[in-house]
């Protein structure tokens, strides 16, 4: 038996990082908005700074919504998909920003004009064989202002490199123009991180400290970042980290018009006859609702989005929700983060206190800020130098040849060498491409009965292109900074479940190859919008999670100046 | 917090740890028996009391110290993953090893919480490792040299000890990465969750220890070597209680 509830003005399905910042404007401008998520409020008091329960166990996650989901993966339309370990994501309010790592990215120019800058740098010739990418249907330009509001909504510090044009060599200098500095400084360095910066001057490039949404000083009336070490996969027991169920989520409660229901799980969104969204279906324990809304917005993660709507079939959509041009799932792709590069070095680093999101950044490698013509690929990858070492990690460490990984003669090495070691992160250009896909996979389900997704998805030739040159860099790198051993990950090939998952519903002008418009809301179903990195056509080199939110509000602001049109 | 009701118990399983202690770590080494009938067993933990194979499971020469110390693992089991769990983290002149860190009821209680779909991998593995050392060495696991010992954990490592009728499931090599996994978490993760007694895998890492604010002149203490390390659990921090 179905409970239908009072109608609303909006329904957003997942109070997450994009979620939870779209609530905020609409809240703000009266409008009645209802937020379904499928886990519960979870505080500082839960985030022990705990490796095992972090980094090792379910952490205190006490819906597991996402991990029974977990999609399904395979390399090729050719092979078998088996399903995921583990899923990604989190359920909470707040989503995965309660435990990201929280790095605040805004997107380089260039890859919102990959097909028009490539075409005229290069040649037309030069877009890889088989990707579908296609440009942003507007440029870095008109998400500024978005950029701007959320890096003061949501807390982001961070060393400006581009003031209107003005270039500051503290910052990234290869950054778009801002229209004013971070809010707040960014985060502190280490001598580890000194060093690693003197050493990237020294080979010429460009090093600065990276953007977090993390506080680097009081805001909003919460502390500074107390370093405490154990900040990737942790939430933070001093709310230094700006999650969006501290920061823009109870603000929007506060304003009286957001309600946000707890351990909603959302199945399907209903459709009229005519074609537009009714309202959402979703579950707590045995208990089934349909709210009304005016308007739907959906902001769960990539493959939930993909699945919602691929779940949603009805006489107006008998391929899913807002598929009648066949293209929800496609353009989907993982960001290229792994191909790392692992450095020993015969000194200690004093690892122990620091957090993913402080560090030191390299660009000079990175979009298209260095000359490609005789290069075999285009796009590059952000060099990343950070803090990151918790003691079970580190006694797991690469011996790299000197001794085996147990025993006696490992406890003296391990005694030695616990703090010299490093790992790189570098993130790379990838593109959508014709055969990666996700769609509803044939055998797996849920406990629910419902598909779980199925990921088929490969990098190709320039994303492995792209890894090899970079490892080359990051080896120079360490070996400036002193490095005695170097160890690479292999290139990549089977894309997987990620935790930056993009594509799916892509954002574009023309509805034969987009789901969503420019601002977000759908070719087909006027009163359905979608947020989240499911709308982005490309990755850049950099962490989606603030191009999300930009566009997240940007979608919501559209909404409250043309509720007419798309509401009613 | 709300959501942690019905999640942690009255009586943390950190309050019976400090009064049961290193002395339980100690109970779980074979040879340690007579040592350890004298003190309190380390089962009281309120989530793991009354599960399990206690007692009746166990042959009855070897069940007096183990049936009241472990709840997942038969005698027989913890004798030989005792053994081998003593060659990859061994006592030493550099320090105390994973028997001595508790890492035996690490694993033991691990068994009853997240990792209980592991139970089964253990059971069969660890009767694989001792079949594998009856064909290829002449005797049970726990009954070789320290040197023999490491060479059947070297063959297990690599999965050179996958044969036929020895019952690795999967492969030795997963047999042996899920119990070095586990271990490893066991000594140098959090006490409250039964290893790590003693701090001793912090101890061997040097690693200064859980804190929840790090000030620039700490880091600048580390960085000079000069800042004392902490030794507290992260939940002795009252907050997270």
């Amino acid at each position: 038996m179905t409970t239908q509830l009072r109608g609303t003005d909006v329904v957003i399905v997942g109070m997450g990082a994009a979620g939870g910042v779209a609530a905020l404007p609409l809240a703000e401008a009266g409008l009645s908005v209802v937020g379904l998520e499928a886990g519960t409020w979870l505080d500082q008091r839960d985030f022990a700074p705990d490796e095992i329960r972090n980094n090792y166990r379910d952490w205190p996650m006490l819906v597991k919504k996402a991990e029974q989901e977990r999609p399904t993966s395979r390399a090729t339309s050719a092979t078998r998909a088996n399903q995921i370990g583990g899923h990604p994501m989190m359920n909470a309010v707040g989503g995965t920003t309660l435990h990201y790592w929280a790095q605040s990215w805004r997107l380089n120019p260039w890859d919102f004009q990959v097909v028009t800058e490539t075409t005229a740098r290069y040649g037309a010739s030069r877009i890889p064989y088989g990707s579908t990418v296609e440009d942003w249907p507007f440029g870095y330009d008109e998400l500024e202002p978005y950029y701007d509001r959320v890096e003061r909504e949501v807390g982001i510090s961070g060393q400006a490199g581009n003031v209107r044009g003005r270039i500051n060599s503290r910052g990234n200098r290869f950054e778009g123009p801002r229209e004013r500095d971070f809010p707040m400084p960014p985060l502190r360095w280490t001598a580890f991180h000194d060093r690693m910066a003197e050493a990237a001057r020294s080979l010429g490039w460009s090093p600065f400290p990276g953007p977090a949404a993390i506080n680097s000083e009081a805001y909003q009336n919460r502390p500074g970042c107390g370093y405490h070490g154990f900040c990737n996969k942790g939430g933070c027991p001093i709310n230094a980290k700006n999650a969006t169920h501290i920061t823009t989520i109870p603000r929007a409660v506060d304003t009286g018009n957001l309600t946000v229901i707890t351990r909603a799980h959302v199945t399907t969104l209903e459709v009229g006859s005519d074609g537009r969204v009714t309202g959402v279906n979703y579950v707590v324990g045995s208990n089934e609702y349909f709210q009304p809304a005016q308007v739907v917005l959906v902001a769960s993660y990539t493959y939930e989005n993909v699945r919602m709507l691929l779940l949603s079939k009805s006489r107006a959509y008998p391929d899913g929700l807002s598929n009648n041009h066949g293209q929800v799932g496609r353009h989907y792709f993982s960001h290229h983060q792994g191909a790392g590069v692992g450095a020993f070095f015969p000194y200690d680093l004093n690892s122990w206190y620091g957090l993913p999101a402080q560090g030191v950044a390299v660009d000079d490698w990175a979009d298209d800020n260095f000359d490609h013509a005789d290069l075999g690929f285009i796009g590059g990858g952000n060099l990343w130098i950070m803090s990151d070492r918790r003691p079970i990690s580190a006694a797991n460490m690469g011996t790299y040849g000197q001794s085996r990984n147990w025993g006696s003669a490992w406890k003296r090495f391990i005694h030695e060498n616990s703090d010299r070691t490093h790992g790189s992160y570098i993130q790379k250009t990838t593109l959508p491409y014709e055969d990666n896909y996700l769609d509803l996979d044939p055998t797996v389900t849920d406990p629910l009965g419902l598909p779980v997704i199925r990921i088929t998805g490969q990098f190709k030739d320039n994303e492995r292109a792209i890894a090899g040159f970079m490892q080359d860099k990051m080896e120079d790198w360490y070996r400036e900074a002193g490095a005695i051993e170097i160890n690479r990950g292999g290139l990549g090939n089977t894309m997987g479940a990620s935790t930056h998952a993009y594509g799916g519903t892509r954002m574009g002008d023309d509805p034969e190859t987009n789901v969503v418009d420019r601002w977000g809301f759908s070719h087909e179903a006027p009163n359905l919008g979608v947020l989240g990195a499911s709308v982005m056509g490309t990755s850049g080199a950099r962490n989606p999670t603030l191009t999300s939110q930009a566009l997240a509000w940007r979608t919501a602001a559209h909404l409250v100046e043309s509720w007419r049109d798309i509401a009613e | 917090m709300t959501d942690s009701n019905g999640r942690r118990p009255a009586i943390s399983r950190r309050d019976l740890l400090r009064t049961a202690g290193a002395a339980g770590a100690a109970a779980l080494v074979p040879g340690a028996v007579a040592a350890a009938t004298e003190v309190t067993p380390a089962t009281a933990s309120p989530e793991v009391a009354g599960q399990g194979p206690v007692g009746s499971a166990l042959p009855a020469e070897t069940a007096p110290f183990v049936a009241r110390a472990l709840t997942n693992l038969t005698a027989r089991e913890a004798e030989i993953l005792s053994a081998m769990v003593d060659r990859l983290i061994p006592s030493d002149e550099m320090g105390p090893g994973a028997l001595d860190a508790g890492v035996l009821r690490y694993i033991d209680r691990a068994l009853s919480e997240a990792e209980s779909d592991a139970a089964d991998a253990y059971r069969a593995g660890l009767a694989a490792l001792d079949t594998y050392s009856r064909y290829t060495r002449g005797g049970p696991f726990i009954d070789l040299s320290t040197v023999d010992q490491d060479s059947v954990l070297i063959d297990v490592q690599i999965g050179a000890a996958t044969g036929a009728g020895v019952g690795f499931v999967g492969g030795s090599g997963s047999f042996f990465n899920m119990v070095k996994s586990h271990t490893w978490q066991g000594m140098f993760g959090d006490p409250e969750y039964g290893g790590n007694v003693n701090f001793a895998g912090w101890d061997l890492l040097d690693y200064p220890g859980v804190r929840l604010g790090v000030s620039p002149q700490d880091q600048r203490d580390l960085e000079a070597g000069q800042l004392e390390p902490v030794r507290r659990s992260a939940y002795d921090y009252g907050m997270f209680e």
